[in-house]
């Protein structure tokens, strides 16, 4: 089962070190892991998507609980929160291909941020089933590499994850 | 607002002294001169213990808080010696002892440069330590040692290291004196979680009360066994949570688990409601987690919520203050009495000891383990502190010394160190000011051994007490068990004479090969004002009995050296 899990820390010395080293030493499998300086720059936010049971979903949460650096972790329903991932990807750019890249680029509501004779680079947002869904389309028309940011989330209405 | 300008160095000195500290253990080196000098100048305000190994110091410094509570403090140089610290930092760690390890490292224009003794020790340490910091300014050096102290021995307890190159030991900053930084208050578990609590006990006709480090840490005695009484329930303890129960008191079982009691194993298997107080059940305490008490229901009390459901599913965990829920549970259960379960429970105590009985008579060796410990007990007083090293001794210290105070039992439980043993029976005997027995073994002996110089340069009345095999028993033990008697590499047969060797430090020893030899010697021991050491030659085919195999439960259960599994 996939979760979605925000930690607010301070941005001290070695605090990104000390929740991927959790992971490694209590057996942890995460997807993705996105970090970034909030508003005020002595905190930071750490989004982790975790795919496992609720054993593994509840000691991780509580094992992160107890860093000391860490002030919140906050396990983010699906239905009540917003996630999105930015992807970059970089295409083979043909004659034979092109039309059917811009096209779907035109559906996914990407955009092309750099073009050559030899590649198109195109930059997409959205959830991550989009982001998947966008790969299968191009693997056929020449993927030459690609790179994904990890999700971003956040609760939806008005509430707020506070120190 | 008192305040004055100092160095870096003396901050640390002065930061200590401030939080209680009186004695420190350590080893000098070039990254630490500055703080040596300034403990050198502060030298009639605190006291600094030379060891002779930077490991030794460490357990000297885990031995000093086992036995008196207080953070344990060891310094080290940069390099080998703060990786030398490492195996004393881990031990400190899983067994939740409260412990501050203050490294020197190069100056910050030299980190990252592979320099000479330079090691990222906060980057080793990072999963051995409740929190470790690197103070990169001087300005904010003596609030990371008070925040340390406060880390160390607030809530679940541990050891925080704090790193400190060399060049904000020399800079100088204004320096603000403040009090003693008391441990967080830790949150209470919510009433209607008390009385959950308290309606499952009202309902349990068979109750176990099950403690371990964290009770015995937090000082429970008092409570623990009025709980028991209450409850008309019985007592039994992780290896953790020796010492704080009283051997003598009729309710108390003793250890459970692999080399635990009968009657505590088989209790634990029966309850119908186990309150787990300060345990993290552990595979060595529960055996096969799948097959752990299945008819019984249990509230876990710990302070650490990820120990919650972390190793066996909980019916009721207590997050918060073990003494307050515990206090609150005492103050709004029902006194009962279950006569039908101290019947069960008295037969169990009577199997057990039938079963030790048989084990003992078994026993080939003149010198065998219990009758050591008798002995032992006979002569040693209330007071008297048994430090260890790991191995069969350990668990014969766990299964047969008679606890009549708490923390008055220092011996490396979670990570099971080899070599543990010398230097915190050093700390534990500087701490408390009373005897100090080492229970040891050859082999672990051999490891750590060379602070016997320790020992003897401040004339530490340690007895040391080698349970001397010439094997690798434990080991042998499991071999001769479950691997067909290959005794691979466990026969050391080295030509060690520790009396000698006792001799050549400057410590008086003894060789005894039988029980009266061991009377006197031991008496001699007790009443000599220094270290001692009695090299005592036993079987070196003498088992830990009973034993629980690996992944079994009490159903497997190992009661003679003759059973095959």
């Amino acid at each position: 089962m996939r979760s979605v899990i925000a930690v607010y820390v301070e941005n001290k010395y070695g605090v990104l070190t000390r929740v991927s080293g959790l992971f490694m030493r209590r057996g942890f499998n995460i997807d993705s892991l996105t970090v970034g300086e909030t508003d005020d720059p002595k905190f930071s936010r750490i989004t982790i998507t975790l795919n496992g049971d609720d054993y593994a979903r509840e000691q991780l949460i509580n094992q992160l609980k107890k860093l000391h650096n860490i002030k919140q972790v906050k396990l983010l329903e699906s239905g009540s929160s917003v996630e999105r991932e930015l992807m970059l990807i970089k295409v083979a750019n043909t004659a034979e291909t092109r039309s059917e890249i811009m096209a779907a680029v035109e559906i996914y509501r990407a955009k092309i941020i750099d073009y050559t004779t030899a590649a198109l680079c195109i930059e997409v947002t959205g959830e991550p089933s989009k982001i998947n869904a966008f790969i299968e389309v191009l693997k056929p028309l020449g993927i030459i590499e690609m790179c994904r940011t990890g999700v971003v989330a956040l609760e939806r209405g008005g509430s707020i994850m506070e120190k | 607002m008192q305040t004055e300008k100092m160095t870096g160095s003396r901050i640390v000195i002065e930061t200590l002294i401030e939080q209680g500290v009186t004695d420190v253990f350590g080893y000098p080196g070039g990254q630490v001169l500055n703080i040596y000098d300034e403990l050198y100048k502060a030298s009639d305000r605190i006291n600094h213990v030379l060891t002779a190994h930077e490991q030794g110091a460490s357990h000297a410094a885990d031995g000093y808080s086992r036995v008196t509570g207080k953070v344990g403090v060891v310094i080290a140089t940069s390099g080998p010696g703060a990786t030398n610290l490492v195996t004393g930092i881990a031990t400190a760690m899983l067994d939740s002892i409260p412990m501050v390890a203050i490294t020197g490292n190069v100056p910050t224009t030299l980190i990252g440069k592979d320099s000479f003794q330079e090691i990222n020790i906060t980057g080793v340490t990072l999963p051995i330590t409740k929190h470790n910091y690197f103070v990169s300014d001087v300005n904010e050096l003596a609030d990371t040692i008070r925040e340390a102290f406060q880390i160390a021995k607030s809530g679940r307890p541990g050891p925080v290291l704090i790193d400190i190159p060399k060049d904000v030991q020399v800079a100088e900053c204004e320096f603000e004196f403040k009090g003693l930084v008391p441990a967080t208050k830790q949150p209470e578990a919510p009433d209607c979680d008390i009385d959950k609590a308290v309606e499952l006990i009202n309902k349990a006709k068979r109750p176990y009360i099950y403690i371990g480090g964290g009770a015995a840490g937090a000082g429970m005695t008092a409570d623990v066994e009025a709980l028991a009484e209450k409850l008309d329930g019985y007592i039994g303890c992780t290896f953790m949570g020796l010492s704080a129960i009283p051997n003598s008191y009729e309710r108390f079982l003793g250890m459970q688990g692999m080399h635990g009691q009968f009657a505590s194993s088989m209790a634990n298997k029966e309850a119908d409601l186990i309150i787990g107080v300060g345990v993290r059940f552990s595979d060595r305490a529960t055996g096969n987690t799948a097959k752990y008490s299945k008819n019984a229901k249990i509230i876990q009390l710990d302070t650490d919520l990820s120990e919650i459901n972390k190793n066996v599913k909980v019916e009721l965990g207590l997050i918060g203050d073990i003494v307050s829920s515990l206090k609150r549970i005492l103050e709004r259960c029902e006194a009962k009495t279950n006569p039908e379960w101290r019947e069960i429970v008295e037969g169990f105590k009577a199997k057990g000891k039938s079963i030790s009985d048989e084990a003992e008579r078994r026993s080939k060796g003149a010198m065998t383990p219990k009758k050591i410990f008798d002995i032992i007990n006979e002569i040693k007083d209330a007071d008297t502190v048994i430090a260890t090293d790991v191995g069969q001794h350990q668990m014969w210290a766990a299964q047969y010394t008679d606890f009549e105070k708490p923390r008055r039992f220092a011996s490396s439980g979670g990570l099971g160190t080899m070599g543990y043993g010398l230097g915190a029976a050093i700390g534990a005997q500087i701490a408390s000011g009373d005897k100090t027995i080492l229970i040891t073994g050859d082999g672990s002996f051999g490891m750590n051994l060379n602070e016997l110089a320790t020992a003897v340069s401040y004339n530490t009345p340690v007895i040391i007490v080698v349970m001397n095999n010439g094997v690798l028993g434990m080991v042998r033990q499991w071999q001769t068990l479950f691997y067909g008697k290959r005794y691979s590499n466990t026969v050391l047969d080295r030509k060690t004479d520790f009396v000698k060797l006792s001799e050549a430090f400057g410590a008086k020893a003894e060789r005894v090969a039988t029980l009266d030899e061991f009377r006197a010697a031991f008496k001699n021991a007790m009443e000599h004002d220094g270290p001692y050491l009695i090299d005592t030659l036993i079987d070196m085919d003498e088992f830990v009995l009973p034993m629980l195999p690996p992944g079994g439960s009490i159903d497997d259960i190992i009661t003679t050296k003759e059973a095959k599994v």
